[in-house]
């Protein structure tokens, strides 16, 4: 748990600065630092574990059907980049402080900056590989809120959408990379992946995961191809380049080869692509460094070279040589952030970080200089600093490396790198800080408070220590984490300052020599520089990206042009398609089932069906004709659904077609009255061969289901409809017994339907819509038989009747569990009853009267049937399980009561409020577009 | 096999034929046409679902001593929930339409193409009737 805990605090802690910036910028501060130095304490109480070689872990089961657990572990080198990310953090957060500005919003700075302290911690601590991927997500995340803090310059934006870009690709990979590990290795936990190195190499995945994993690593710690996103970065506010690109993120990408080293290293395809793309990664990064003018653009890109160094050195595939990676590590770390910091300082106090406008700033801040002057002798590699020692590790190594035959490429190259890098830190350090003082700088410098210099000075100090005496200061912690990231013994090693004449040591010794040459030479070395064409990875970036938008952008136009109709089209189509290729891929023929006999009523609908469905093809422009055609369709099913022993479907039919024909004949008095021609002819022909495979396909389909006999699962229900159910109706006892969880779910569909009608109309009385509707009432269009009041007989005829349709809907209702009838059909037939009273009496009349409003009804009657549902729960029953029981009456007689009848009461009132909601809603809007009538008021 | 008129032929073809003028009229621009297609459409399914059950005539599915037997209920249980939401349905894409027609003037199912980069042999025209 203290694990755990470890990783969880810099998360919650990140709540801290923002809640506590208001008690000004000092407390805002001390909590992040107290929430680093918590994690830091926790983390250090376990190095006494650790350094005895035990492995403490942490696990808790997250979704372990993916292989995903919230396990952690500390070892060696967990324990020693976790230490890196707490304690430079800390000293970043100080530092910190006086750097930000009194209008940076420094609250929120501190919570994104320990978001990132917290996912770097979880990446270097996680025992699971997914884990460590989502960790790793999230830093590529807090680090695109850190690099674009300030969001208000353009630089800011397009270098945090950049390191997003190159980062968050490369995590996708890594995150295939991972799964396809996870599947070789047979398992997610990296302390059992680390054991199956031998498997893992011999699997024939073994390439593409590495090469999706390093892909990952590779952009993370901007190795070439992919270092072109560092710099960019580096519009951060300089404590996160100093964090993020130098101490921790750009090092997420070496720590994960360290972290897989046993398990992936050690194979030709590692050596031939890890070593290389580290070389090449350290030459390259190391020119362009060199002719850097912008101080953090330097520094950004001399930590892409020593990213370079480190990687290659792990592509080596040696244990020695990881040694040296692991050293180097330690050491970059130390002088590279005081370094940046340093960079902050002179950008600071002088107001500019151009190389070019600097010059003799020892006189002016003595305590900087001489602190950026002992950092870069360490970057340089000069003796007596711990930079030194891991060069010469490296060169070491570099100088009996034979790469593809070749034994002079790596030592050649090696000591062309720390020639360079000799190089640039010289210039770093004679054009700022030494030389001829300039007074021109936009700031008048001088050294900046004890808070800003004192984290530089405290990293100043290992630099120095380990540099004298490597063994005492270093020799446990490389120990212990070489041991780790090699995953078993050390070849016997020496950290010390002299290893006699090697020719590590005259690669050294060239390497400084041709370093301040390379300075002494600058000028016509850059001028060699401009005469080669170089890219500028922005333009390309952009370049890139805008080429991607303009196709995706294409490609969309193409697919979606907007045209609902063609979409429409494409899937009939497509329906169609799917359709043919089962019914031909199977047997299709009709069976052999009796079928029965054809009357002539039947033969009457039939044709009525087929003359009704022809005539609307040709004639559906005319829209009150195609609504009339389309409820003579609706009457014919009707009556095929009570030819075919279906009564409950047929009294449901005709009453839905009563209420959708007044619903439409509504909509139609407010839409155009006619459709226009618009078709072309090849449109339509299109659209009816579309139209005659789907017909024809569904009519054989059909066809080919009733003329063949099936076992069905229905005699349950019939069986027990009557001693279960207590109904004789069994479609009624299915509808709120058997089947009443699905039968309440639809009547809830049915009142959000009302509602959402209720919602879209009546906020159409205002605004566009209302001006419409007022158009409509006194334009061309208005109907001059809109005038006419309501006629008087259809009004007294529908009031007498109301009563008498209501009663018949009650039967209806109160006998459809044991006859055809129940809630849905009784529903209906009421509320058509009151929806005449709308249509005879106009709105306004039929409003007033209304006791029971619409949206009452829709509640009620869910809330009814739900709650029929859960009194069976009080008996210890499912929801919704029906019980009933004979009870005697005076005058009735014995009354079968069950309580699926208040559940179907539910059903019945749920209906009739959706009903008179929509139509009522609809009616309202209607009245609107009516012109007033003679009495010059609206109906 | 029994290819003859039989009331299963009857239904089938009345079936095939509701689906190809419901096909055929949701093809359609205007959102009157495209609801009288989902109408039809829906007329078609339900009658499909129903005919799963197969045919039986006088066998309604009410228990009583006296009945020969029983025609399948399921299917008409499932059949009589879908006739009332596809009312529920039909009430709120009228609805739909109606409001959009009475926001933009326009019954065109298209959403907002300008005129100029419609289809090339210029369907589109965009005004409101």
């Amino acid at each position: 748990m203290k694990i755990a805990l470890i990783v969880l605090i810099p998360f919650l802690g990140a709540l801290l600065p923002l809640l506590l910036i208001r008690a000004g910028r000092n407390v805002c501060t001390i909590a992040a630092a107290s929430v680093t130095g918590l994690a830091l304490v926790i983390l250090l109480t376990t190095v006494p574990e650790v350094y005895s070689g035990t492995v403490p872990r942490f696990s808790a089961e997250w979704l372990p059907a993916l292989g995903l657990s919230a396990s952690f572990f500390i070892d060696g080198l967990g324990l020693f980049f976790a230490a890196l990310i707490l304690g430079i953090g800390f000293l970043i957060i100080i530092y910190t402080r006086f750097y930000l500005d009194r209008s940076d919003p420094m609250g929120r700075f501190f919570a994104y900056l320990l978001l990132f302290q917290g996912s770097m911690v979880g990446i270097v601590l996680s025992d699971n590989i997914l884990l460590l991927t989502v960790f790793w997500e999230l830093t590529s995340l807090s680090s695109f809120l850190l690099i674009g803090f300030w969001y208000h310059l353009p630089e800011s934006r397009a270098g945090a959408r950049m390191a997003l870009v190159v980062t968050g690709g490369g995590g996708l990979a890594l995150m295939g990379g991972m799964l396809l590990l996870g599947n070789i290795a047979g398992s997610f936990e990296l302390s059992e992946i680390l054991t199956r190195g031998e498997a893992i190499k011999a699997s024939p995945l073994y390439l593409p995961m590495l090469l999706l994993i390093l892909l990952g690593a590779f952009s993370k710690s901007a190795q070439f191809p992919f270092h072109f996103w560092l710099p960019h970065a580096m519009a951060a506010p300089t404590p996160v380049s100093a964090y993020l690109h130098s101490a921790t993120m750009v090092k997420a990408g070496v720590f994960l080869m360290a972290r897989l080293w046993p398990a992936l290293a050690g194979t030709p395809e590692w050596f031939l692509i890890v070593s290389l793309t580290g070389l090449v990664t350290m030459v390259i990064a190391a020119w362009i460094a060199l002719f850097k003018d912008d101080l953090k653009a330097l520094l950004a890109f001399s930590t892409v070279s020593h990213l370079g160094f480190m990687t290659m050195l792990l592509g080596l595939g040696t244990r020695s040589a990881v040694i040296a990676a692991v050293f180097h590590i330690l050491n970059h770390a130390t002088f590279k952030a005081a370094l940046f910091m340093s960079a902050g300082i002179v950008d600071h106090e002088t107001g500019t970080r151009d190389i070019r406008k600097l010059g003799g700033l020892r006189h002016a801040m003595p305590i900087t200089a001489i602190l950026a002057v002992l950092a870069c002798a360490s970057m340089a590699g000069v003796p007596l600093f711990n930079g030194f020692l891991s060069k010469e590790m490296m060169l070491e190594e570099a100088s009996h490396t034979v790469y593809a035959g070749q034994a002079w490429l790596f030592p050649l190259l090696a000591t062309v790198g720390a020639l360079l890098s000799a190089a640039y830190s010289a210039r770093l350090a004679f054009h700022v800080f030494f030389g001829t003082a300039r007074h021109d700088t936009p700031k008048h410098p001088h050294d900046p408070p004890f808070g800003m210099w004192l984290p530089v000075a405290v990293l100043i100090v290992p630099v120095i220590a380990i540099g004298l005496a490597p063994a005492f200061f270093a020799g446990a912690i490389v120990e212990r984490t070489a041991l780790a990231a090699a995953g078993g013994a050390l070849p016997p090693y020496y950290l010390a300052l002299w290893h006699g004449l090697t020719p590590a040591l005259a690669m050294s010794v060239t390497a400084l020599g041709g370093g301040l040459l390379a300075l002494w030479l600058y000028l016509p070395l850059n001028g060699l520089r401009l005469a080669v064409p170089r890219p500028d990875a922005m333009t390309l970036f952009q370049a890139v990206i805008t080429a991607l938008v303009v196709a995706s952008r294409r490609i969309i136009d193409t697919i979606d042009n907007r045209d609902l109709t063609r979409y429409l089209g494409v899937i009939m189509v497509a329906i169609c398609v799917f359709g043919l290729a089962g019914f031909f891929g199977a047997t299709h023929a009709p069976g052999d089932r009796a079928t029965l006999a054809v009357t002539l009523p039947a033969l009457i609908g039939w044709a009525v069906l087929l003359a009704a469905c022809g005539l609307i093809v040709l004639r559906h422009q005319d829209r009150l004709f195609a609504l009339i055609v389309t409820s003579v369709v609706g009457l014919v099913v009707s009556l095929a659904f009570l030819q075919f022993s279906a009564p409950d479907l047929a009294l449901t039919q005709i009453s839905v077609e009563v209420v959708t024909t007044i619903l439409l004949l509504l909509a139609i008095n407010l839409l155009p009255r006619t459709t226009p021609d618009e078709m072309p002819r090849r449109g339509k022909l299109t659209a009816g061969a579309i139209a005659l495979i789907a017909g024809g396909g569904t009519a054989a389909l059909a066809y080919a289901v009733m003329t063949r006999g099936f076992d069905t699962i229905s005699t349950y229900h019939i069986e027990n409809s009557k001693p279960g159910g207590g109904g004789t109706n069994v479609v009624n006892v299915i509808l709120v017994d058997f089947r009443g969880y699905d039968t309440f779910g639809e009547i809830i569909v049915l009142a959000i339907a009302a509602l959402t009608i209720y919602a879209l109309l009546d906020s159409a009385l205002r605004g566009a819509a209302a001006r419409r509707l007022d158009a409509i009432r006194n334009g061309p269009q208005a109907n001059p038989q809109a005038h006419d009041p309501h006629p008087l007989l259809l009004t007294v005829v529908t009031r007498a009747l109301l009563p008498i349709s209501v009663v018949a809907g009650i039967y209806i209702l109160l006998r459809g569990h044991n006859m055809p009838g129940g809630g849905f059909i009784a529903g209906l037939i009421v509320a058509i009853a009151f929806l005449m009273q709308y249509m005879a009496s106009g709105y306004a009349w039929a409003h007033q009267r209304a006791r029971l409003d619409a949206h009452t009804m829709i509640g009620g009657g869910v809330a009814l049937a739900g709650v029929t549902g859960l009194v069976s729960l009080l008996f210890n029953r499912p929801f919704l399980t029906s019980s009933f029981g004979y009870f005697h009456f005076p005058l009735f007689g014995e009354v079968e009561l069950a309580s699926a009848m208040a559940f179907d009461i539910g059903v019945f009132f749920t209906v009739v409020g959706t009903c008179l909601l929509s139509l009522a809603t609809l009616s309202r809007v209607e009245d609107r577009a009516e012109p007033p009538d003679d009495h010059g008021r609206r109906a | 096999m029994n290819m003859t008129m039989s009331m299963e032929m009857l239904l089938a073809t009345g079936i095939g034929a509701m689906t190809a003028v419901g096909v055929y009229l949701i093809l359609h621009r205007r959102t009157f046409p495209v609801i009288m297609g989902l109408t039809f459409l829906s007329y078609a399914v339900n009658v499909f679902l129903f005919a799963m059950g197969r045919l039986a005539i006088d066998l309604p599915p009410i228990v009583s001593k006296t009945a020969a037997g029983y025609t399948d209920p399921l299917p008409q249980a499932l059949v009589l929930t879908a006739i009332v939401i596809t009312f529920g349905m039909t009430a709120l894409i009228v609805v739909l339409s109606l409001r959009a027609y009475l926001e933009t003037g326009s019954d065109d199912v298209g959403l907002g193409v300008p005129p100029d980069s419609a289809d090339p042999d210029g369907r589109r025209d965009g005004a409101a009737p």
